[in-house]
C-alpha cells in the first residue's frame, strides 16, 4: 500500500546556528520532497542534531529560514509545527502508560476520545506493541521503548518525521531489525523523514538521499550510491570507508583517468576535482585493495597486523616508503610477510587539492 | 550460610553501621523511651493516662494542636507552592544564577532568633515601617504587623522557604528536560507541558518537600514567642511543653505533650506519604531497557 505524503516540500535556506563564536551549523541548503527519506550523516559534533532541532523548532536558528510548502516556519514554536520527533533518549513520559504516551499528541489536538483510542490502537498495531498498551515505559525493553517513541511520533500523522539517532541505544541485532521496520513504516505511511545518524551503514541502508556534514559545513548531498562511490572530497571518502589515504602528485590526466606518483608508488585512478596536476590525495577502500586481487595498481607492503573478519582477513602493513595501507586477503597472512595489494583503477580515487 | 546471607545484603560491612546505631540509641531512642515512660507517670494527676486526659480535657492545652497546625500547614503549603514557579524558572543556566540562589537560600543561615529580631526592627510597634507611617500621619497608632499570627507565619516562611526551594530545585533537576521538548513537538504549549509532564513527575518530590518543611514548622518555638503572641494566637504546642517542663517543673506532663506533638507530626507525615504512594514514583525519564 502506498499513501500520498502529507508534505509537498520542505525548504531549508541557509540554515545556520552559532553558539557565540562557535559555528554549530553553517548555511545548510536543502530541498526535501514529500516522501523522501533524508539522512543527516556525520560524526558527533558535526551539526546534524543542531539542524534537526532547528527544523523541529527546539532551537532557534541564528540565520536562514525553513519553509514548509511555501509557508515560512520562522518563529513558529515547536508545538505548532506538528512534526513528529523521535529522540535518541526516547524521552518517553515515565508517569504515563504506553497508551497515554502515544495518545498525548492526539489529546493535545483535542480529538474526540473514541478517535484517539482508535488511532492509538492502530499505532500500537503498527509497531507491534498491542499487548503492552497498559505498561509503563520503565517496564519495557529498550527496543519496545523505541517503538513506543516511534508510535508516539507518527500517530499524529505529521507531515515530517524527525529522528535523532533513534537506534543508537539498541544492541546490534535489534538495530538491524528496527532499521527494516523504520523503512517499512516510512513507505507504508507515506512519511517524509529526516534521520540523523553517525552510522554510515545505517544512513546508506535507510535513506534516499544523504547529507554529509563536518563541523557544521555541508560536505556532500547525494544518493547513497553516489556518496559511496563518488565521495566529493577526502573527508567524505574517509567517512564512507576509504580508509587508505596517501598524499601523492598527479602526473597526468586524461578526462577522469589520472596517474599519480609519489612515496615510491604509482597508481592509476579516477580524478575528482578540476586540477590537471599538483598534489592529490589517493583514496582506496580496504575492500578494494586485495592481496593477489585484480587491477593494474600494485602496492608492496610488509604485513604487521592481521585481523580475522569472518569471510576474509584485514591485513595492515607499511610500504617501502613507510606509508601505512590496509587491505583485504582471502587467506591468512603471516605477520612480517611481504604481500602485494592490488586495486583496479576504477576503485581508486584521486582528489585534487581544494576539492 | 554466609553466602546465603550475603545474597540478602548481609555481610560484615554491616558492622560499620554499629557506631551510628549506638549513637541513635543514645541520642534518640533512649530519651524517647524515657520520655514515653515518664509521660505515663503523672506527677500532678492520678492514673497512667492522666497527663493525656488532662491535655485533651483542658482547652488551653488541647487547642495548641490546632494552633500549631494552623501555622505549620499554611506556612509549609505556601513554601512548597511558592518554590515551584521560582525553581521552575531557574532550571536552565543563566547569568547570575548562583548569586540568585545564594540570595534565596541565605535566610537558612540566619536562624529564627535573628530573623525575629529583624522582623521586630522592621515591622514592630516601634519599627521602621510604623515610625514612617506615624511620621507621615497615615496612622494614629502603630499598626500591629507582628506579635501576632502573621508575624510567626512570616518567620516560618522566611526560614522554611529556602529549604523548600532548594529541594524543589533539585527535584526539578532530576526531570529530563527532553520530556518537555518531546511534549512540545507533540503539540503541548508551555502550560500543558508543565501541568501534564513536569508537575506530575515533580509531585512526589513536592510531597517530601512539604513533609520536611512541615516538620520544621511544627516545632516552631522561638519565633512564636518573639514575634508572636505566645499567650493567645500563637500558643503553639512547643510553648506549652516548655512551660510544663520549666515553669511548672512537671517533666511528666511535658513528656506527654512532646509525645502528642510527635504523634500529630507522624499523622501528618503518614497522611502525606499515603497520598504520595498513590502517585507515580518511578524514574522521571531516561529509562533504559
Amino acid at each position: 500500500m502506498t499513501v500520498t505524503p502529507r508534505l509537498g516540500e520542505l525548504l531549508l535556506d541557509g540554515l545556520s546556528r552559532s553558539y557565540g563564536s562557535q559555528v554549530a551549523l553553517a548555511a545548510l541548503d536543502l530541498r526535501i520532497e514529500g516522501g523522501e527519506f533524508i539522512a543527516l550523516l556525520g560524526p558527533s559534533g558535526c551539526g546534524k542534531s543542531t539542524a534537526l532541532n532547528c527544523i523541529a523548532g527546539l532551537i532557534a536558528p541564528t540565520s536562514g529560514s525553513i519553509s514548509l510548502d511555501g509557508r515560512s516556519l520562522d518563529g513558529t514554536p515547536s508545538e505548532r509545527r506538528g512534526f513528529g520527533v523521535v529522540f535518541q533518549s526516547y524521552a518517553l513520559f515515565a508517569h504515563m502508560s504506553v497508551r497515554a504516551n502515544i495518545a498525548f499528541g492526539l489529546r493535545m489536538r483535542r480529538l474526540p476520545k473514541a478517535q484517539v483510542a482508535a488511532r492509538v490502537d492502530q499505532a500500537l498495531a503498527l509497531v507491534q506493541l498491542e499487548g503492552h498498551a497498559d505498561k509503563y515505559p520503565g517496564q519495557l525493553s529498550g527496543g519496545q521503548q523505541q517503538r513506543v517513541a516511534i508510535a508516539r511520533a507518527i500517530v499524529i500523522e505529521p507531515p515530517l518525521v524527525l529522528m535523532d539517532e533513534p537506534l543508537s541505544n539498541l544492541d546490534a541485532k535489534l538495530r538491524l531489525e528496527m532499521r527494516t521496520e523504520l523503512r517499512r513504516l516510512h513507505r507504508e505511511l507515506g512519511l517524509t523523514t529526516i534521520y540523523v545518524t553517525h552510522d554510515q551503514e545505517e544512513a546508506f541502508s535507510l535513506a534516499d538521499r544523504l547529507v554529509v556534514l563536518r563541523d557544521g559545513v555541508t560536505q556532500q548531498i547525494g544518493a547513497p550510491d553516489e556518496i559511496y562511490y563518488r565521495p566529493a572530497n577526502p573527508y567524505v571518502a574517509d567517512f564512507v570507508g576509504f580508509r587508505n589515504a596517501l598524499p601523492m602528485t598527479l602526473e597526468s590526466r586524461a578526462g577522469d583517468a589520472g596517474v599519480a606518483a609519489g612515496r615510491g608508488v604509482r597508481a592509476r585512478g579516477r580524478v575528482a576535482g578540476e586540477a590537471t596536476g599538483g598534489p592529490v590525495t589517493l583514496a582506496i577502500r580496504p575492500d578494494d585493495l586485495v592481496v593477489g586481487g585484480p587491477g593494474e595498481n600494485a602496492f608492496e607492503i610488509t604485513v604487521d597486523a592481521v585481523e580475522f573478519r569472518g569471510r576474509s582477513f584485514v591485513v595492515e602493513g607499511v610500504t617501502g616508503s613507510g606509508e601505512r595501507l590496509r587491505g583485504t586477503s582471502a587467506d591468512a597472512v603471516a605477520i612480517g610477510a611481504g604481500v602485494t595489494l592490488r586495486a583496479p583503477a576504477a576503485r581508486v580515487l584521486l582528489f585534487t587539492k581544494a576539492g | 550460610m554466609r553466602r546465603r546471607l550475603a545474597e540478602h545484603g548481609i555481610d560484615r560491612t554491616l558492622l560499620l553501621l554499629l557506631p551510628a546505631l549506638a549513637f541513635l540509641v543514645v541520642i534518640f531512642l533512649y530519651p524517647f523511651v524515657y520520655g514515653l515512660v515518664l509521660s505515663f507517670q503523672p506527677e500532678r494527676y492520678v492514673g497512667v493516662f492522666a497527663n493525656y486526659q488532662q491535655f485533651f480535657a483542658d482547652p488551653f492545652l488541647r487547642d495548641t494542636i490546632a494552633i500549631t497546625l494552623g501555622l505549620a500547614v499554611p506556612a509549609s503549603l505556601f513554601n512548597v507552592i511558592a518554590s515551584v514557579p521560582i525553581a521552575y524558572r531557574m532550571r536552565g543556566a543563566f547569568r547570575g544564577k548562583r548569586l540568585l540562589i545564594g540570595m534565596l537560600v541565605m535566610p537558612v543561615t540566619l536562624g529564627t532568633v535573628l530573623i525575629a529580631k529583624g522582623l521586630l526592627t522592621l515591622l514592630g510597634a516601634r519599627g521602621w515601617v510604623n515610625r514612617a507611617l506615624l511620621e507621615l500621619g497615615l496612622v494614629e497608632d502603630p499598626v500591629r504587623f507582628v506579635n501576632n499570627y502573621w508575624g510567626v507565619l512570616l518567620t516560618l516562611v522566611i526560614t522554611g522557604f529556602p529549604f523548600a526551594f532548594l529541594l524543589t530545585l533539585s527535584y526539578l533537576g532530576g526531570i529530563d528536560p527532553m520530556l518537555e521538548r518531546a511534549a512540545a513537538t507533540l503539540g503541548a504549549g508551555p502550560r500543558q507541558r508543565f501541568w501534564q509532564i513536569t508537575f506530575p513527575l515533580l509531585l512526589p518530590g513536592l510531597a517530601i518537600t512539604f513533609i520536611l518543611t512541615f516538620v520544621l514548622a511544627f516545632a516552631v518555638f522561638p519565633s512564636a514567642v518573639l514575634v508572636g503572641e505566645p499567650a493567645g494566637e500563637t500558643r503553639v504546642i512547643s510553648i506549652v511543653a516548655y512551660r510544663a517542663a520549666y515553669e511548672q517543673f512537671d517533666a511528666s506532663m511535658a513528656s506527654a505533650i512532646a509525645m502528642i506533638m510527635g504523634v500529630v507530626q507522624l499523622a501528618v507525615v503518614a497522611l502525606v506519604l499515603g497520598v504520595r504512594g498513590r502517585l507515580y514514583r518511578g524514574p522521571s525519564g531516561g529509562t533504559k531497557g
